[in-house]
C-alpha cells in the first residue's frame, strides 16, 4: 500500500508540474494585477519581464564563425553578432556584460528560439520569408547583408562558377547554403556531388582535407574561414554571388514589446553612427545642440519608455557597445583579420543598404 | 484459494461488496492497474494538449503535410532514385535505405570478425591471444564517435586527389572521393559494363562508395566486433571443460569439437547479448550525421531544420529505429528458438 500511495503521490507532484509550465510565466499576474505603470507597456512584455527577472538576456550564437560569433582564447564571445546582444544587454540593463551565450548549431537554433531556452536568436541566420512566417519567430532587422559564394583551389583552375561541371561540393546541411547550391546547380544544368556536413568546423576540415572541390557558404563565412585552411594563400573565394542572403535577428513570435526592443537596437546603433556618435564621443555628444542626438541619446521625448526600458537605452548602446560602423570594422571589417570591405552594409548616405527609420 | 466472488450473497451491503472487492487480490489488483493506466493516459494526453496548445499559440504549423513537399535539397550518396524535386517524405526514405546499407553489412562484417576475434582470443597460440586481447581493450575503451572521425579524417587526409588515384589495372581506383570500380549498368543500348572514367574534377560512370560510407561501416563494424568477441569469449567458456575432454575422447579433431560440440551450446548463451549489440550498431549509425552520411538521423535533421517540424520529424525516425530494434530481435529470438538444444 505504502508503494501505491507513494506513486499516486510522485504522479500528483508530476502532473502539477506539468499544469505548472503551461502557464506562460507573466501572463496570469497581468489578469488582476492593478495596472502599474499604467501604460501599454505593461500589459505584453513577458520576455521583458522574464528578462528582467533573470537579470540577463539569453543570447543564442553560432558555436564559431570568426567575425561573427567566436569565443575568444579567454573563452569571451567576439563578433557583430555576439556585440548585438551586448548592445540588446546595453540598452535593458545599461550594461552590456549582462548576457549569457548559448552556442547552437543550425539545427537547433529555430528549436532553442521556440522553447524559450533563448530570448534572441543573433547567430548568421538569413531572414526568409518561410522562416518568418512557419517557425513560430520574427526577424526584426538586417545587420549584415551577405549572400552565398564559393572557394575553389587555385591549382584546380577555376575562374567561374559556371566551369564546376561534376564538380563535389561539400557545405552545412540544412541550411539555405544548401538549398541555393542545388538550385544553382539545377538552373545552369550542372552535376555536381553534394557533401553536407552539420557542423561548419567538418565541413573546413573535409575540404582541406580535399574531400570536395567546392566550398560554398556565405561570402562573409568563407572569408572567415579561410584564415583556418592549412594553406589559405592557396584559396580563392570565386567571384559569383548566387544568393541574398540577409542575416539578422530574430525573436519569439507573440511579443511585439520584445521584437520592438531588439529591432530598434539594431536601428539605435545605424542612427548613431549616422549622426557621427561614438564610443568615445558620446559624452561630449550629450552636449549637442543636434535635436536627432538629443532624441536618440534620450535627452529630448521619452523614446525608451515606449520599449519599456530606460530613456537612456541608446545612450548606453552606443557607450558600451559602439555603433554599427565601429562594431563592424572591429569585428569583420578592415580593423579585424577577415578585412571584409563594407559594401552593401554600408550607411545608406554612402551607398549601402543599411538605413534606420529615424528616432521621433 | 476461495472464490469470494462466488460466494457473495444478494442480500450483502454495498460496503461490504466494495470490501470484498478490495480484498480479493485478482479483483484489487485489476482495480489498482486500471487506475493506474488511466492516470497513464491522462499524462501522455496532458502533454499531448500542451504541445499542440503551445504550437499553436506560437503559431508553429503542425501535422504530417510538409512529407509531400518538394524537398530542394541534393542527397549524392543514395541507393534509391531521389532528386531535389523529390519530397520530403522520400528524401526520409532514401536515408532510411543509407541506415540499412551500413547497418545490414556492418553486422555480418563484425559477426564474422568478432567471431574470430573471439575464438583467437581463447587460442593456446600466444601471439594471436594477445593480439586478440589487445585489438579488444584497445576497440572498446575508445568512444566510437573518436574512432569514427579518426578513420574518416586519417584515411581522407592519405588518400591522393582524383587525378593521382591509386589504380588497379585502370579499373578499380582509390582517391579522396571514394572507392570507384567498373559496374554493370542499364543504358539505351540494353547492357553495358560502366567504367570509371577521370573528368575535369571526378570520376564518372561505374559504381563510387564514398569515403563517408567506408569509414562509417568500417568504424562499426571494428567497434562491435571488439564486444562481440568478448560474448563469443564467455559463450564458449560457458560450455563446460568436461564436454569438451568428452568429446576429444571420442577421437573428434579441434575443428570438430568446436562445430559439433562447443558452438551449439555456447549459441544459446551468445545470442540474447549478441542481439543487443546488432541493435546498438544499428542504433549507432546515426552517429554518420558528424561524418556527412546522409543516414536517416542526418536526413531527418536538414528535414527538421527546413520545414521545424521538430516533433513530426523526430517522431518518425524514433518509429522506424524502434521498428528495425523491434525486427531484429525478432528474427534473433526465432534463431533463438531453433538453436534450443533437446533436453535442455
Amino acid at each position: 500500500m505504502r508503494f501505491w500511495g507513494g506513486l499516486a503521490v510522485a504522479l500528483v507532484v508530476f502532473v502539477g508540474a506539468c499544469g505548472e509550465r503551461d502557464r506562460p510565466a507573466g501572463e496570469a499576474p497581468d489578469a488582476g494585477a492593478p495596472a502599474s505603470g499604467g501604460t501599454a507597456a505593461a500589459s505584453a512584455g513577458r520576455t521583458l519581464d522574464a528578462v528582467r527577472a533573470k537579470g540577463f538576456v539569453q543570447c543564442g550564437v553560432s558555436q564559431g564563425l570568426p567575425g561573427f560569433s567566436n569565443p575568444d582564447d579567454r573563452g569571451n564571445w567576439t563578433g557583430i553578432d555576439a556585440e548585438f546582444c551586448r548592445a540588446v544587454a546595453a540598452a535593458i540593463f545599461g550594461d552590456a556584460g549582462k548576457v549569457k551565450f548559448t552556442a547552437l548549431s543550425s539545427k537547433e537554433r529555430f528549436t532553442a528560439l521556440q522553447s524559450g531556452e533563448i530570448d534572441v536568436l543573433s547567430r548568421n541566420t538569413t531572414f526568409s520569408m518561410s522562416r518568418d512566417t512557419n517557425l513560430g519567430l520574427d526577424f526584426v532587422g538586417v545587420n549584415y547583408y551577405d549572400g552565398q559564394g564559393m572557394m575553389v583551389r587555385k591549382n584546380s583552375g577555376v575562374a567561374s562558377a559556371t566551369e564546376l561541371d561534376g564538380a563535389t561540393v561539400c557545405t552545412n546541411s540544412g541550411t539555405t547554403t544548401e538549398l541555393n547550391i542545388s538550385d544553382y546547380f539545377r538552373t545552369n544544368q550542372l552535376d555536381f556531388d553534394l557533401v553536407a556536413f552539420e557542423k561548419s568546423d567538418e565541413v573546413v576540415a573535409a575540404y582541406d582535407a580535399g574531400r570536395c572541390d567546392v566550398y560554398t557558404t556565405d561570402q562573409s563565412g568563407l572569408y572567415a574561414d579561410r584564415l583556418k585552411l592549412q594553406k589559405p594563400d592557396e584559396h580563392m573565394i570565386l567571384p559569383e554571388i548566387i544568393s541574398k542572403e540577409p542575416l539578422g535577428p530574430s525573436v519569439r513570435q507573440g511579443d511585439a514589446q520584445w521584437a520592438d526592443i531588439v529591432r530598434w537596437t539594431h536601428n539605435a546603433m545605424l542612427t548613431a553612427e549616422e549622426l557621427g556618435v561614438t564610443k568615445s564621443n558620446v559624452e561630449e555628444m550629450l552636449g549637442s545642440p543636434n535635436p536627432e542626438i538629443r532624441r536618440l541619446l534620450g535627452l529630448e521625448g521619452a523614446f525608451g519608455e515606449g520599449l519599456g526600458v530606460s530613456n537612456e537605452w541608446a545612450y548606453f548602446i552606443v557607450k558600451h557597445v559602439g555603433n554599427y560602423g565601429e562594431v563592424f570594422e572591429r569585428t569583420v571589417g578592415l580593423g579585424s583579420p577577415l578585412q571584409i570591405e563594407r559594401g552593401l552594409n554600408a550607411l545608406w548616405t554612402d551607398g549601402g543598404l543599411q538605413y534606420a527609420p529615424p528616432i521621433r | 484459494m476461495t472464490d469470494h466472488s462466488s460466494t457473495s450473497a444478494p442480500s450483502t451491503s454495498l460496503l461490504e461488496r466494495v470490501q470484498q472487492i478490495w480484498f480479493h487480490e485478482t479483483y484489487r489488483g485489476y482495480l489498482i492497474q486500471g487506475v493506474l493506466l488511466v492516470a497513464i493516459l491522462w499524462v501522455a494526453l496532458s502533454i499531448a494538449q500542451n504541445v499542440s496548445e503551445n504550437l499553436a499559440r506560437q503559431q508553429i504549423a503542425s501535422g504530417f503535410g510538409f512529407l509531400d513537399t518538394t524537398s530542394g535539397f541534393v542527397i549524392s550518396q543514395r541507393l534509391v532514385d531521389y532528386s531535389e524535386t523529390s519530397s520530403y517524405g522520400r528524401a526520409l526514405y532514401v536515408g532510411f535505405v543509407n541506415t540499412l546499407a551500413v547497418a545490414i553489412v556492418g553486422i555480418v562484417m563484425a559477426t564474422v570478425l568478432g567471431f574470430a576475434i573471439g575464438i583467437a582470443r581463447l587460442s593456446s597460440n600466444w601471439l594471436l591471444s594477445r593480439f586478440a586481447t589487445s585489438y579488444i581493450e584497445l576497440l572498446r575503451n575508445v568512444p566510437l564517435l573518436l574512432q569514427i572521425f579518426f578513420l574518416y579524417f586519417g584515411v581522407l587526409r592519405t588518400l591522393p586527389f582524383p587525378q593521382e588515384a591509386f589504380s588497379i589495372g585502370q579499373l578499380i581506383f582509390l582517391d579522396n572521393r571514394g572507392l570507384h570500380f567498373p559496374m554493370l549498368a542499364y543504358g539505351a543500348d540494353g547492357l553495358f559494363l560502366s567504367v570509371p572514367e577521370l573528368g575535369r574534377f571526378n570520376f564518372a560512370g561505374g559504381a563510387n562508395v564514398s569515403p563517408e560510407y567506408l569509414s562509417l561501416l568500417l568504424a562499426l563494424t571494428l567497434y562491435t566486433a571488439a564486444f562481440i568477441a568478448e560474448i563469443v569469449r564467455a559463450g564458449i567458456q560457458s560450455v563446460p571443460t568436461g564436454q569438451i575432454e568428452a568429446a576429444r575422447a571420442l577421437g573428434l579433431n579441434r575443428r570438430k569439437v568446436l562445430r559439433f560440440v562447443v558452438m551449439p551450446q555456447a549459441l544459446r548463451v551468445i545470442i540474447p547479448p549478441l542481439t543487443s549489440q546488432y541493435l546498438n550498431l544499428t542504433k549507432n549509425s546515426s552517429l554518420a550525421v558528424f561524418i556527412a552520411y546522409p543516414e536517416l538521423v542526418s536526413i531527418a535533421g536538414i528535414t527538421l531544420n527546413q520545414t521545424g517540424q521538430a516533433i513530426e520529424v523526430l517522431s518518425i525516425a524514433m518509429i522506424v529505429y524502434l521498428t528495425l530494434s523491434l525486427l531484429t530481435s525478432l528474427a534473433m529470438n526465432l534463431y533463438y528458438a531453433r538453436t534450443e538444444v533437446a533436453g535442455k
